[in-house]
């Protein structure tokens, strides 16, 4: 899609033996209140363009914004969860820039009053010593708005250089935003990629426990910035970073990491300077372009919001809250990796891929943690990345998955068969008994046909059913394999081997 | 905040491009002297503000005025859209957008 010409990258081991990087993250969440940030429009996902909306979030003269208590309630809740403090008191602001996704000419957001403050998130990361925790330091979590969804007419790329006009929709404009923003995380050396990952999975693991938002990264839900910078030694200032945007899966925030690690590296080696700019990431290509550089016309003129009251939680509030929480992910974690008795690296293999919840409700539907974890990490997992979506948008439940793990625990499924009728569940064709039913599916586990197939493969293969007579057990596979090409995989390859040696009287 | 404030020539003309004001570089001096009086107006405010007078952003004392997360009816698509100079596929047709540098 860009057609830029590629920019010169370093391999990965020659940025490490250079250099030292540092991250940040901005991570924005859409809250999944019922109504906007300021006024009662609706905030359904999908709805026709500009149907949700009123004079407050058009911005229309005379119109006044009141704070949605619940968003509110959602912020404190999220810094608490964050080991954030709480404001004792603190004020919107106005964020003033010209641009047509905001129709009032400036965005409702917090400045230098956040909500919440000074927290952090512990995260787990694969390293070469094993399972080793970093801490990812909390800088903020502020509320804001969202913005309208601008959509660029003409010109060859659909991206705003070379438009013609743009298209606005202001269903989104006004949703509740939560903005979490992290310090400098330095010291993860070579694993940068990988925290940032871990982290924004941690925190979509958290949110999603909070109930706040169903943190959807493909539908813009949970929205990823990546900071990076580097430097010759840990020792030095920060470099000049720049800012990644559209790093829409855990995944692209894994490589856009990792890419622009590389191209900062060739540019410091190359002996110029990093451009402090916004980038934006291609999940086609795994390259970022250059957006628009940073100066002053970023000069957003932040002041007060005069239309807008101060908030100032009571501590009896925040205290109400904490209480409520919800467990807390990490000792949540402890409890299940004991209860299954797995290890560091299975269990953050399950919490790394998105699949805690979803492995957790499938054993609650009655499957063993082990099958169960097999078919998320692995057949779904697959099927997730191919599609580009994350594991619990696929079409299937975790009863659906326990249900064909029952179907295979009960002999009427073999793995083979099990895999099509998971591939017909994600094909829309039903539930796993209607894709079972639909497909005449099912392990053939009635002996006679098994019989009968048996002794047409002895029939074809004379010298074959010999040798297994003259006590040769090895050549059964070669009957065992025939039987099995002959009733189209649905028999029990173990039954199938035992009919057969019984049949001609050989011991195993 | 006892300086006088100063406010220059090259501030008005980075505020008014901000503020997407077409101001005629003949009269950046002028509002720059004008602004220069209105900030030293509001700074003597600050003398008379003391360390235990906190500062003030909204006349009334009130905080935590919220709303019930409900609903409310807004417009439709073709209210919303009534006053817009234009209009395609139900949403606003706006000019291109960057490329103002």
């Amino acid at each position: 899609m860009s057609i830029t010409t590629p920019e010169a990258v370093l391999t990965y081991d020659e940025v490490m033996a250079n250099f030292d990087p540092v991250l940040g993250l901005e991570v924005h969440v859409e809250l999944g209140t019922n109504t906007k940030m300021f006024c009662g429009c609706p905030t359904e996902f999908g709805a026709d363009p500009n149907t949700q909306v009123c004079p407050t979030c058009l911005g229309l003269p005379g119109s006044l914004p009141v704070v949605n208590a619940v968003a509110v309630e959602s912020a404190i809740r999220i810094g608490l969860a964050l080991n954030c403090s709480i404001a004792e008191w603190c004020r919107f602001a106005r964020k003033n820039y010209f641009y047509p996704d905001m129709p009032k000419n400036f965005q409702t957001s917090q400045y230098d009053e956040p909500i919440c403050f000074e927290g952090y998130l512990d995260v787990e990361v694969e390293t070469d010593e094993g399972m080793r925790t970093f801490r990812v330091e909390i800088e903020r979590a502020h509320m804001e708005e969202d913005t309208g969804k601008t959509s660029h007419q003409g010109g060859a790329t659909g991206r705003i250089h070379g438009a013609d006009y743009s298209l606005v929709d202001y269903n989104r404009a006004g949703i509740p935003l939560i903005e979490i923003v992290t310090k400098p995380v330095a010291g993860t050396g070579k694993y940068a990629p990988q925290v940032a990952k871990a982290y924004v999975a941690a925190l979509r693991e958290l949110l999603r426990g909070l109930g706040v938002s169903d943190v959807k990264m493909e539908q813009g839900s949970l929205r990823c910035d990546a900071n990076i910078s580097l430097r010759r030694s840990p020792s030095d200032p920060l470099g000049t970073r720049t800012e990644t945007k559209n790093v829409n899966s855990l995944r692209s925030v894994e490589r856009a990491i990792r890419y622009e690690m590389t191209r900062q590296a060739a540019v410091l080696q190359s002996g110029a300077k990093v451009t402090q700019e916004t980038r934006h990431w291609h999940e086609d290509t795994g390259v970022t372009t250059s957006g628009r550089e940073k100066s002053d016309a970023e000069d957003y003129r932040y002041f007060p919001e005069p239309d807008l009251v101060p908030i100032a939680p009571s501590r009896e509030w925040v205290e109400e809250l904490r209480a409520a929480l919800p467990e807390n992910p990490a000792v949540r974690r402890a409890r299940v990796q004991s209860s299954w008795g797995i290890s560091d690296f299975d269990m953050a293999a399950v919490v790394n891929s998105g699949a805690l919840d979803l492995v957790e409700a499938t054993v609650a539907e009655g499957a063993d943690q082990a099958a169960a974890r097999k078919w998320w990490l692995s057949e779904l997992a697959r099927t997730a990345n191919e599609r580009g979506v994350e594991l619990i948008d696929l079409p299937i439940t975790p009863a659906d998955v326990a249900r064909v793990e029952a179907l295979v625990v009960a002999g009427t499924l073999n793995d083979k068969i099990a895999r099509q009728v998971i591939e017909g569940v994600l094909a829309g064709e039903g539930s796993p008994d209607d894709v079972v039913a639909g497909r005449g599916l099912g392990v053939v586990s009635d002996d006679g046909p098994l019989l009968a197939a048996i002794d047409e493969a002895l029939a074809a293969s004379p010298d074959v059913a010999e040798k297994i007579r003259s006590g040769k057990v090895a050549a059964a596979g070669a009957i065992v394999g025939a039987v099995m090409k002959s009733t189209r995989g649905q028999a029990d390859a173990g039954r199938v081997r035992a009919l057969l040696l019984e049949r001609l009287g050989v011991a195993e | 905040m006892s300086d006088t404030p100063s406010i220059t020539r090259d501030d008005v003309a980075s505020l008014a491009r901000l503020a997407r004001i077409d101001l005629a570089p003949d009269t950046l001096d002028h509002y720059a002297e004008q602004l220069a009086q209105i900030l030293g107006a509001v700074a003597q405010v600050s003398e008379v503000a003391a360390d235990d007078i906190p500062p003030m952003s909204h006349p009334l004392p009130l905080v935590n005025v919220f709303r019930e997360d409900v609903v409310r009816p807004g417009l439709s698509n073709a209210e919303a859209l009534s006053g817009a100079p234009s209009v395609e596929s139900d949403r606003f047709r706006v000019p291109r957008i960057l490329d103002e540098e």
